[in-house]
């Protein structure tokens, strides 16, 4: 009995401390970013373009403006097509087609980033001679797109399969069951995929840097190339200069607080009902 | 100048697969109307399979395959022309497991099958939900909660809730699978009693592991053997005088 007991604390204590060490980095990143950007935050940080260098003050809002543009757009192309390929692979994956998607999807979502920004830059930068918000979200979506899939295709096989056998046992067509019964009833954990999936290409800088490039001004159209918090981050941190290496920890930050923000969001808007 | 065939479901060499194993190997068997049917048999000898195949649910399953010839009311339901999503609509189902769509409400639940198949809506929807309630005996309990979440009911509750579903379509035939085996007493009485009910309009095949309960509520029972039909007759001639030795064994629990 005594020895029991003192091995479960034991394993207790060890699972504790492997717990603690695997939250230092985490609180040590956060700690950092923090004591270092947050003294480049200030209105005209998030509303304002770059200063020349040794001017004081200027802010890095053309770039969140530009981050928020190519996520809109890779959002619009890639939520769609995720979720429809989602479907295919949870709901059909009896069908050949689903099972080579499958395997396109694995290889997909295990390129490289660096080697997507490649690959878009081949497909559409060089065709249409030069950067652009369009390759940037074509290249975006690339990522996006096998994490929507395999995060929906997750969910939907998540719902039992006794449930859509009540569905078709009542005499509802098959398209039917996966809309109004088991799209319906994974709407919640489907959304935050999505948003997860949002946070996650927020970061990525690799497939920027060959596509949407960046940009000393405002958003200038679709087919002009467009500044991101990543790569102005990347721009400022390789710099020189003393006050660009500031507003680098200040972009960040600020992209520390977006990614918690949206995790945020969905632990408020989206609270796990009790019953389900 | 005909009268309707008693024989409401006629099944003929029904075989059945899962991948290349032949699960039920060629199965006759006649069911009136307003009759109820159990079907018995040790785990595993193909009863829930010949049910599912009566409702061409088996296909559904990875690998599920079926042969043969069923007919309800004369038509053939494995003709190559015919579509299962209407046979489902005039045979319903009850598994063993309660199964309510989790994101639905319980009027969502019972309403479900007559309101995605655009069957009935508005005030002739609520009608029918309260009637499909009140058949499975469970309108007292719920008819102030209607709104409240399927999944927020007792087990027993949930399976009536199932039945209550099944029912709001009003098929001819119900397939029954296990539908107590996760209950406890009481709501198996109440599921009992409810059969006895149905019978008046409804036909009902039942697969049931509780030999009181087939000899209690049905009309006729089947024995099932590893994906033979042994024996098929009244219950209370297969429950006293049965003419295999293997029912007789199994009836009296010398083996399954």
């Amino acid at each position: 009995m005594i020895a029991r007991h003192w091995l479960n604390r034991l394993f207790i204590s060890g699972i504790c401390l492997l717990a603690m060490i695997a939250l230092v980095p985490l609180f040590s990143v956060l700690f950092y970013v923090i004591s270092h950007g947050a003294s480049s935050l200030s209105l005209e940080f998030f509303s304002s373009l770059p200063a020349p260098v040794g001017e004081i003050g200027g802010g890095i809002g053309h770039a969140i403006l530009g981050s928020v543009v190519l996520i809109s757009m890779c959002s619009l192309i890639s939520i769609p097509l995720g979720l429809g390929m989602g479907i295919l692979l949870s709901e059909y994956s009896q069908k050949p087609v689903s099972r080579v998607l499958g395997v396109v999807v694995e290889l997909l979502s295990s390129i490289p980033s660096i080697v997507v920004g490649l690959f878009a830059y081949a497909l559409v930068v060089r065709p249409f001679k030069g950067f652009s918000a369009h390759a940037g979200a074509i290249a975006l979506s690339m990522i996006m797109i096998p994490l929507v899939a395999r995060t929906t295709e997750e969910m939907l096989k998540l719902v039992p399969r006794s449930v859509r056998e009540a569905g078709l046992a009542l005499g509802l067509p098959k398209a039917r069951v996966i809309v109004s019964i088991v799209l319906k009833g994974s709407l919640r954990s489907l959304t935050v995929g999505v948003i997860l999936a949002v946070a996650r290409i927020a970061g990525e800088t690799a497939p920027l840097l060959f596509t949407a490039f960046a940009s000393q001004h405002w958003f200038q159209g679709l087919s002009e190339p467009l500044a991101s918090i990543p790569v102005q981050i990347y721009t400022y941190a390789v710099s020189p200069y003393e006050d660009w290496h500031a507003k680098a920890w200040g972009g960040a930050l600020i992209l520390i607080l977006m990614v918690l923000g949206l995790n945020l969001l969905i632990r408020i808007f989206l609270p796990r009902r009790k019953d389900g | 100048m005909m009268t309707p065939s008693p024989v409401l479901l006629e099944v003929n060499g029904l075989k059945a697969f899962v991948e290349s194993t032949e699960i039920l190997h060629g199965i006759d068997l006649g069911v009136s109307r307003q009759e109820v049917v159990a079907f018995i048999g040790p785990s595993g000898c193909g009863k829930s399979t010949f049910l599912r195949c009566l409702n061409r649910l088996h296909e559904e399953t990875p690998g599920g395959r079926a042969e043969g010839r069923v007919t309800l009311e004369g038509q053939d339901l494995y003709a190559s022309g015919t579509d299962p999503v209407q046979i489902r609509r005039r045979i319903g189902m009850v598994f063993q497991k309660p199964n309510p769509f989790p994101s639905m409400s319980i009027f969502e639940n019972v309403a479900s099958g007559l309101r995605l198949n655009r069957i009935a809506k508005g005030v002739e929807l609520e009608a029918r939900v309260e009637a499909a309630l009140r058949e499975a005996a469970l309108w007292n309990e719920v008819k102030d909660k209607l709104d409240a979440s399927g999944m927020s009911l007792s087990g027993g509750q949930q399976q009536r809730l199932c039945i209550a579903r099944a029912l709001a379509v009003k098929p001819p035939v119900l397939l029954m699978d296990e539908p107590t085996s996760a209950l406890d007493p009481v709501s198996t009485a109440k599921i009992e009693e409810l059969v006895i009910q149905l019978k008046k309009e409804t036909t009902i095949l039942m697969v049931t592991h509780n030999m009181q309960q087939a000899a209690r509520i049905s009309d006729r029972t089947a024995f099932f053997l590893y994906g033979d039909l042994v024996e098929y007759g009244p219950t209370t001639k297969v429950f006293t005088t049965p003419s295999d030795r293997r029912t007789e064994e199994y009836i009296t629990g010398r083996f399954g």
